[in-house]
């Protein structure tokens, strides 16, 4: 067999044949993979995942404390809405109003494009690591959560797009009723039963993400050294998936059972 | 026993491939599953066809050549290489897949052959100690805690097969990385490389086109040296440590 010389490019740098000679053939190809010089931390993939853990701890914060709002619901009218009021007028005067409300808008916007542009370059990334695919595969030791990171995080995406116009941004009463009232506005939405149903699957789409998302965080973080450590990580998946989902899906159906009404 | 094998032919690396469906007999149950792929091959010469292309070497589990993906799952359905697997875990009458890694960073060379040396150059890049050469030193001036070498030890015993790459849904390398990362950070030889190790051999694995870890963790289950998941925890606390350092 007649080999080329390797191709050198440097001292650190070496030749490797990817093309075996066609039957009869003369031809090779001769593909050459150096060694990276001045690699940087800052640049690689596990940064890329730390950003994504990070931003994905301050929406697990978000999330709570946010439900802890919802949850005012079942104290009544009154008590909601001064929630909702309070949350624009905390810090005045220190602040202007709304003040601590924007703050926390603006990091979590931020937060949002961080954790997204960080998930659509590692699908990408995905991806191009191998573009055969194989003819059968067996995944029998992942969770489904785990599986399902992409396409459930798009649905929460999709999901916060919805809400935000429903209460936030734009406010629309799938009744038809009044929009300047927060708690009757809560109220109009999830009595109408298929507004109702879009909230709890988004939940059940949260909570698979926030399932694998949670331990998947702690991972990357590098707090899961032990065999006990990554069972307990395993386990704070399972509790913020069910606290989290659990205390969102309680205002819907309180308003579905009469728990919460007008 | 006698079954049906669909394995993937491609004559060389540029070549087109496609899946072959071959007819073997007469395999006992135990015989490994690289020896019914000879029975195989011998068939084939007989029949003056190219035999089937596959990497193997030490046919003891020991040397991390022999990769295949039987019905979905790297090294098959045992936790072993494909060299240690044996028939008795298939059934007579049974349709076997036989794919080779999909990597893009394995390219394929021939048949079910891939060329690994991806975690070759992976391993150049920082996954080593650097040690002067002369006269050995005396081995009980730097002592290492039992435990720490027992685990730096099960750590070493990555054979480099390449099948946590193959089984990870994103290509991602990281059990690999994180093996050689956790061996030599347990042992004292280990530390004054330990920052510029971690980034010269993440920097050279995202060099080289696989995939970023999401902790799906399919790695470790195929892995046939049962390395696990926690490796890939202390590979990025390395990393996390490096860029605080500056790196
Ligand atoms: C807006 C759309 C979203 C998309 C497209 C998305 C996508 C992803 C993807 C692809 C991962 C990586 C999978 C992995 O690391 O295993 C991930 C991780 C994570 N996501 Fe999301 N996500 C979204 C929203 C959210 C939200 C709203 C939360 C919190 C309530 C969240 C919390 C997390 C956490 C904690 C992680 C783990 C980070 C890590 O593994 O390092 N994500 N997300
Ligand atoms: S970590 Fe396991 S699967 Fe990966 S190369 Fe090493 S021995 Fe093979
Ligand atoms: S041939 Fe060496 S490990 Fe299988």
């Amino acid at each position: 067999m007649r080999r080329p010389a390797p191709a050198r490019t440097g001292h650190l740098s070496h030749a490797r044949v990817i093309r075996a000679p066609p039957p009869g053939g003369t031809v090779w190809t001769v593909a050459t993979t150096t060694l990276v010089k001045g690699a940087r931390a800052t640049r690689s993939t596990i940064a890329i995942k730390l950003a994504m853990a990070v931003s994905g701890f301050v929406f697990i914060g978000f999330v709570l404390a946010h439900m802890y709002g919802n949850l005012k619901a079942f104290a009544g009218h009154d008590s909601f809405n001064e929630y909702a009021e309070h949350l624009r007028t905390i810090g005045e005067p220190i602040l202007p109003e709304s003040g601590l409300l924007w703050i926390l808008r603006l990091g979590l916007v931020a937060s949002l494009v961080v954790h997204v542009s960080a998930a659509v370059w590692l699908w990408r990334r995905a991806q191009s690591a191998r573009t055969v695919k194989y003819e059968v595969t067996k995944r029998r030791h992942s969770s489904l959560s785990s599986r399902t990171m992409r396409w459930g995080g798009l649905t929460i995406l999709v999901f916060l797009v919805w809400h935000l116009l429903n209460f936030s941004i734009v406010k629309v009463n799938p009744a038809g009723g009044a929009t300047n009232d927060p708690y009757n506005l809560l109220v109009d939405t999830f009595d109408v039963w298929w507004m109702s149903l879009i909230y709890l699957i988004a939940m059940g789409a949260l909570a698979m993400h926030l399932h694998h998302g949670t331990w998947s965080a702690l991972q990357t973080l590098g707090l899961t050294g032990t065999a006990s450590a990554r069972s307990r990580a395993k386990t704070a998946g399972w509790i913020v998936a069910v606290v989290v989902a659990g205390g969102y899906s309680l205002v819907p159906l309180g308003v579905l059972f009469g728990v919460i009404t007008k | 026993m006698n079954l049906t094998l669909k394995i993937w032919r491609q004559p060389h690396a540029t070549a087109e491939g496609a899946m072959h469906t071959y007819a073997v007999g007469d395999i006992s149950e135990d015989m490994s599953f690289l020896e019914m792929l000879d029975v195989l091959n011998e068939q084939l010469l007989g029949q003056d066809e190219e035999p089937i292309a596959f990497d193997h070497d030490c046919r003891e589990g020991i040397c991390g050549s022999c990769n295949l993906m039987i019905d979905g799952q790297a090294h098959g359905p045992e936790v072993t290489t494909s060299c240690q697997l044996h028939m008795r875990s298939f059934k007579d009458g049974d349709e076997i897949t036989v794919e080779p890694w999909r990597s893009d960073a394995f390219p394929v060379i021939k048949d079910l052959m891939v060329d690994r040396s991806a975690f070759d150059r992976i391993i150049q890049a920082g996954g080593y100690i650097s040690a002067n050469t002369g006269s050995a030193p005396e081995a009980n001036s730097v002592p290492v805690p039992r435990d720490q070498a027992t685990r730096a030890f099960n750590m070493a015993t990555c054979i480099g097969c390449g099948a946590c790459v193959a089984a990870c849904p994103n290509g991602s390398a990281s059990l690999f990385m994180g093996a050689k990362i956790t061996q030599l950070g347990l042992l004292p030889q280990g530390q004054p490389e330990r920052d510029s190790r971690v980034v010269g051999m993440v920097g050279q694995h995202d060099h080289e086109g696989f995939g970023g870890c999401t902790n799906i963790g399919e790695c470790t289950a195929a892995c046939p040296k049962e390395i696990p998941l926690d490796v890939i925890s202390q590979l990025n606390k390395d990393l996390r440590t490096a860029i605080r350092n500056g790196h």
